[in-house]
């Protein structure tokens, strides 16, 4: 606090800007240079230049199988989620109800709750139910997190958009299903392609969660960590965890621009 | 967030049609009241929240009565589990522990996270929106790849030990770098940086700059004015980013587990040990509940002194 206190001088708060930002990405940055290092030992100095890595983490059947789990677990948990955080928008935003305010608070709690406690208690409870721990209970688990922050991602659109053009259609003739879907979805649609983008890569690097809630098949973040322990195992997991980081930046950076392009920050901004 | 203003939907055309029953009369309490629509298109998403969430949250306040013998549960209401809390001293410093710790890294974050809210703010003027992303974007990426990193870099043989015994810096590696609370706060603080700018820019792109200039023409230099305008003005942010930064870190699991060591483990590795090696859920789950009790109590008194403070400033 004591640098915005020298505001007025932009030399001084913008080498702290460029130094944070090497804070935020510097360190994330060794995994794709080792990844790329011809030794097993992760450390200096740095050996030949190598892709071996990246093949060998190809030809892992366990990892290739334990990525195709996450996706099986991440696609429909982005499109379930998706859907549910529209609808519970629209309802917030456009339809005056008795309680809106702790309702709002109930649906946001699962992005406060921390996560370890809600893995627990679901655990609990599957086990008290008897259903066995599958990809499918993984996928439930997700669920309530990914359904919360598209329900966040969602009210900021909806109520980001000029409503007279709803009220519009409506007067003219349209019921409300035609209106939804030809004026209000259109408008909307960076939003459900944001929040599809975003629940997945949630659901795609969830730990936690799937780390109790997993039966015999592991999503990839638990293989990832079960190879943590093992140094020569270590990197064609760095291999694989590069592709992924650079994956889900390119998918996030796609998602964030999406969304919040034609929102007030774009008039500030001159994008 | 949300303004209880919502204007009329527009009546649905078609409201009346004359069909008997049940369903005419849902219908016609379907078309006259706005709450009842936008319940029923609530309702996917409530019943999800409350059969994943809400009811599982419930049963493991109840499980935390319970006992455990082996394999066998026995449902009966007791205390044991408290009881063996409040006699442990190693159960209780461990929540200490974790509370202290993740006390730090709110405060580490904030101290941090502000000059930056703060550059993109006041003194960014175009790209404002590629800023924000880039802030943004690593926080949505593999929480366990980012704590990971962080012991690649402190390891023994890590990128900071191997590289300065390259240079010739060291003799032998430092072993004082990882598993330790330093290092957990360390890779705490760098995990939820973005949690923290967030609210903190929103909340400084929100002050009216005429405020500013209003200070600046009745004679308040530079610091005066952050101090007495702008500071107290994204106090709402600031402890917005506190409660967001600190709630979650009280129960990280990750980081401790790669980075903390026997003297950095924090009270989520001990609720996880119950599910594990201890195979004690009932204990577990009272755990959990001390533990969302403590953090809720931190919560209030800090919600509690902030308001206070922003009070008596007023």
């Amino acid at each position: 606090m004591t640098l915005s206190g020298k505001a007025p001088k932009i030399g001084g708060l913008g080498l702290y800007a460029v130094f944070y930002l090497a804070f935020i990405y510097g360190p994330v940055l060794f995994l794709p240079l080792f990844s790329l290092n011809d030794s097993t030992f992760i450390s200096f100095p740095l050996k030949e230049f190598t892709f071996k890595w990246y093949v060998e983490a190809f030809q892992s059947e366990r990892l290739m199988a334990s990525l195709f789990n996450s996706v099986k677990v991440g696609v429909p948990v982005a499109i379930i989620s998706t859907i549910l955080g529209t609808l519970a928008a629209k309802a917030i935003t456009r339809y005056r109800m008795p309680g809106k305010t702790p309702m709002m608070s109930f649906l946001m709690a699962p992005l406060v709750v921390p996560g370890i406690i809600v893995g627990i208690a679901l655990l609990i409870i599957i086990n008290r139910v008897g259903i066995d721990l599958s990809l499918w209970t993984i996928g439930i688990a997700h669920l309530p997190a990914c359904t919360a922050f598209s329900l966040w991602i969602m009210i900021s659109r909806l109520e980001g958009f000029d409503r007279s053009l709803e009220e519009a259609s409506l007067n003219l003739g349209e019921n409300a299903w035609m209106t939804f879907w030809r004026v209000t979805f259109p408008l909307i649609l960076p939003g459900v392609i944001a929040s599809l983008l975003l629940t997945f890569t949630i659901s795609f690097d969830e730990f936690i969660l799937a780390f109790f809630l997993a039966g015999n098949e592991p999503t990839l973040p638990i293989f990832m960590w079960s190879q943590l322990r093992f140094p020569a195992q270590l990197p064609p997991v760095l291999a694989l965890g590069s592709l992924i980081l650079i994956a889900s930046f390119v998918l996030v950076y796609f998602a964030e621009w999406f969304r919040r392009r034609g929102t007030h920050l774009e008039s500030s901004s001159g994008v | 967030m949300v303004d209880g203003t919502a204007p009329k939907a527009g009546s649905v055309s078609g409201a009346g049609t004359g069909r008997p029953g049940l369903l005419s009369w849902w219908r016609q309490l379907y078309l006259r009241s706005e709450g009842v629509r936008g319940y029923s298109l609530l309702s996917p998403t409530l019943l999800l929240m409350v059969f994943a969430i809400a009811v599982p949250l419930l049963l493991l306040f109840v499980a935390s009565f319970w006992t455990q013998h082996l394999l066998d549960i026995t449902p009966t209401f007791v205390f044991d589990n408290y009881l063996t809390f409040a006699e442990k001293d190693s159960y209780q410093k461990l929540l200490w522990r974790s509370l202290k710790i993740s006390g730090f890294v709110t405060v580490l974050t904030l101290l941090l996270a502000y000059p930056m809210a703060y550059f993109i703010a006041f003194r960014i003027k175009q790209n404002k929106l590629m800023w924000i992303i880039l802030i943004t974007v690593p926080f949505w990426t593999s929480y366990l790849l980012r704590v990971f990193a962080w012991k690649i870099i402190l390891g023994y043989n890590g990128v900071i030990n191997s590289g300065l015994l390259t240079l010739g810096w060291i003799q032998a590696p430092l072993e004082f770098l990882l598993y330790n609370q330093f290092a957990v706060v360390l890779t705490l603080a760098h995990a939820w940086a973005a949690f923290a700018i967030l609210p903190i820019y929103v909340s400084l792109e929100k002050i009216d700059r005429t405020l500013l200039e209003a200070a600046t023409v009745l004679g308040d230099g530079p610091v005066m004015r952050f101090f007495r305008v702008t500071l107290p003005l994204s106090m709402p942010g600031v402890v917005a980013a506190a409660l967001l930064v600190f709630i979650p870190t009280v129960g990280d699991y990750i980081t401790p587990a790669l980075l903390g060591g026997p003297k950095g483990l924090m009270i989520g590795n001990l609720i996880q040990l119950q599910f594990a090696k201890a195979n004690n859920w009932p204990m577990g789950a009272a755990l959990s509940v001390i533990s969302l009790l403590a953090i809720t109590l931190v919560v209030c008194a800090f919600l509690w002194f902030s308001k206070r403070v922003r009070t008596q400033n007023l």
